[in-house]
């Protein structure tokens, strides 16, 4: 977190929304902080021409606190990176400079001059990993004025995902709720029956391949009493929505909203979680879920058992592209 | 042979062993010994074989004045509209028969027959008895009222289907797949229906003879059929297994709800005139209460009805689809066999001259795993997308 004194120039580095949003945020505060009356201004750093960067970096006449904010400092222009930089080496002590850069190939030289210029640096990448992830779900909780124990964050992230914003919300939502003590079980009372939350979970995982997500997702959702046939459907929807925006060729979500009959973040998300599969891929996940649906409704003694192996078997026909189950030439 | 078993359709050893048995319970209402009758049956055979057929014939027969099943006395008559006092029918509106049911219907069935002849209780599926039902069944076989008869009917006598120890006390009447040419020829010489499409009906309905009379006559279900059989040649892609799935799951939705529509409507409103001559005096407020419970029963039968009738529909389509998966078979093995499907032979011949044996084995068993599925209780959509994706890859 940056310190109340407001560094003259700042990088946030990274392309994680949530934690850019908020790195940009908390400068704005800072500077508000400072001076009540701050003027803050905000750009794009591919719309902005390096004659208005001696406009706004100028000196006012009125004085006073000034934050400016350069987004997309990758699109730069090399004429206007040089302007910025040569700014950087002797700032207005009155000025604060926000660059936001997603920490990429591309700009690089620009953003490694500003770190040279001694620009604060803040940390926005995307989290790798379930560790970073859990720790990510203590701080929020923390920040909220909670505390929170490292089996209730992984619960936590079985039950809601791995997308940070759904995850920070669920977090002050846990703190409105409750005394603010997090544990497992605490999670577990919360999510407990939200089957679709569970269900949609484990499929989001197992679609994109993520077994290890999937089927921690699902231990979850099992733990929590949520009932294996929902899971089911949940894989089986999964399948079906990826098949059909694959099938529906590359267009806007808005268009294919009407003729598909879903919401439009369905197809975006699908869409997304489309990528690595093939036609053939689709017809084995499909089958392997609806015999998961026979097994979970009775056919099978240990239904848990047969979500994991669907799983598994959605997994290998993403990976295997259709050619796992037999050799080419069916036809 | 007897009118009542003219509906019969290729069955002739069954009915002899029928014609028998009435005849010996006709000795018996005379008070002379009878030979070959028994008081409990269960008809057997794959569906269309005409199980409950067999059943209600028997039962005239019973009733019959003449004792071999004349088709014109008040007897026969009234036991084949179903409307003789001795005679009881069982049809499973939902999906199984409880033991509250069972229990009134076995009471019932030990009384003595008004009409001087026989009690006779048919239960058609009776493979959807519940344990409890069943056992309250099997009491009443074990120690059989004189005049009490029970006919059931089940596709099998496997242990799925009827209990060893119902099945150990009653004599079984298996009932086989009516060849073709013998439904065939009913059609045209009963129904009147014009010999060149008494054929191929009969052949499309794969042995099913009410199948093969509800083709003949009602152009809607042929509409459906034909949908049916266009599937196979929509399958272009995942995209358009999908939409296949969805357009035979609606269809299946829409023939089972104007199935059931006009039964549910009158039940209703029978019910509630039948509640509404409560009036407002005292205990109108406890027999309001009493209504709202009977229309939730019902209305939860209703949906038990539609649900069954859903299935049903969705199963036909099936076994339509598998017909021509067969037919792409029987030509590509070049089997000295006709096909079910005459109108689409050409379609099922070009995809013989494309498709390898193996693949149209394994689309053609991906319909039946499909039904499978479903009887199972697998999400309908869920089985049938499975399976247009199987059909579209092969
Ligand atoms: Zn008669």
């Amino acid at each position: 977190m940056t310190s109340t004194a407001s560094p003259p120039i700042v990088l946030v580095s990274g392309d994680e929304e949530l934690l850019v949003t908020r790195a940009v945020a908390q400068a704005i505060e800072a500077a508000r902080a400072a001076d009540p009356g701050a003027d803050v201004r905000e750009y794009e750093a591919g719309a902005l021409s390096p004659g208005e960067v001696a406009e706004m970096v100028s000196p006012s006449l009125f004085g006073g606190r000034r934050l400016l904010v350069v987004r997309n400092g990758q699109d730069a222009k090399k004429d206007l990176a040089a302007a910025l930089l040569a700014y950087a080496k002797n700032p207005d002590p009155d000025v604060t400079l926000v660059v936001t850069h997603p920490g990429a190939a591309k700009g690089k030289a620009f953003a490694d001059g500003l770190r040279a210029a001694g620009a604060t640096v803040v940390p926005a990448a995307k989290l790798k990993g379930q560790r970073e992830r859990v720790s990510f779900v203590r701080d929020e909780i923390r920040r909220n004025g909670g505390k929170c124990t490292d089996d209730a964050a992984e619960a936590l992230l079985a039950a809601v995902g791995n997308d940070l914003r759904e995850l920070a919300a669920a977090c002050s939502q846990l703190i409105a709720d409750t005394d603010g003590r997090i544990g497992a079980d605490t999670v577990a009372r919360y999510y407990r029956g939200r089957a679709e939350v569970s269900g949609f979970t484990v499929a989001d995982a197992a679609m994109v391949g993520d077994v290890p997500g999937a089927l921690e997702a699902l231990r979850w959702a099992l733990h929590v009493g949520v009932d294996p046939v929902p899971i089911a459907d949940a894989l089986a929807d999964g399948v079906r929505t990826v098949a059909r925006v694959a099938s529906a060729g590359r267009g806007n979500a808005y268009q294919l909203a009407s003729s598909l009959g879903m919401p439009a973040w369905k197809i975006e998300r699908a869409q997304r979680q489309s990528r690595g599969w093939s036609p053939e891929g689709l017809v084995d996940a499909m089958r392997a879920a609806a015999e998961c649906n026979a097994e979970v409704k009775g056919g099978s003694d240990d239904r848990g058992y047969a979500l994991e192996r669907a799983i598994f078997a959605v997994a290998a026909a993403r990976q295997g592209a259709g050619a796992g189950q037999r050799g080419s030439g069916a036809r | 042979m007897s009118p009542v078993f003219a509906d019969l359709v290729g069955q002739d050893e069954a009915v002899d062993v029928l014609r028998h048995a009435a005849a010996a319970a006709a000795h018996i209402i005379d008070g002379s010994p009878g030979q070959g009758m028994t008081h409990a049956w269960i008809f057997t055979g794959p569906p269309g074989s005409g199980r409950s057929v067999a059943a209600r014939a028997f039962a005239a027969a019973l009733q019959c004045a003449t004792g071999v099943g004349c088709g014109d006395c008040h007897g026969c008559h009234t036991t084949l509209t179903g409307t003789h006092a001795d005679v009881r029918f069982v049809v499973p509106e939902g999906l199984s028969i409880g033991v509250g049911e069972m229990r009134a219907l076995v009471l019932r069935a030990a009384s003595a027959p008004s009409g001087g002849r026989w009690q006779v209780l048919v239960i058609e599926d009776a493979d959807r008895l519940t344990e409890a039902a069943g056992n309250a069944l099997l009491k009443a076989i074990e120690e059989p009222p004189p005049r009490t008869v029970f006919l059931l009917c089940t596709p099998s006598t496997h242990p799925d289907d009827i209990s060893v120890t119902i099945r150990s006390r009653c004599r079984v009447i298996p009932l086989r797949q009516p060849p073709a040419s013998a439904i065939a020829s009913v059609l045209a010489s009963r129904d009147g229906v014009s010999p060149d499409v008494a054929q191929w009906v009969a052949s499309a309905a794969q042995g099913h003879v009410g199948r093969a009379r509800r083709l003949a006559r009602d152009p809607e279900a042929r509409k459906r059929r034909e949908a049916v059989l266009a599937v196979p040649r929509r399958l272009t892609g995942v995209g358009a297994c999908f939409d296949a799935a969805s357009a035979l799951i609606e269809a299946a939705e829409a023939e089972a709800e104007a199935a059931v529509a006009e039964t549910d409507a009158t039940e209703r409103a029978a019910l509630e005139t039948a509640l509404g001559a409560g009036g407002t005096g005292r205990g109108a407020a406890s027999a309001v209460r009493g209504a709202a419970g009977q229309l939730k029963d019902l209305e939860r039968r209703q949906k038990s009805r539609a649900t069954r009738a859903q299935r049903d529909s969705l199963d036909r389509a099936l076994v339509d689809l598998a017909g021509f998966y067969r037919d792409v078979l029987t030509l590509k093995m070049r089997a000295p066999v006709a096909v079910v499907h005459a109108d689409t032979e050409q379609l099922a011949s070009a995809a013989a001259e494309k498709w390898t044996p193996e693949s149209t084995l394994r689309r053609l068993e991906a319909v039946l795993a499909c039904r499978d599925a479903i009887e199972a209780n697998v999400k309908p959509r869920i089985a049938v997308e499975a399976m247009m994706l199987s059909l579209w890859r092969g």
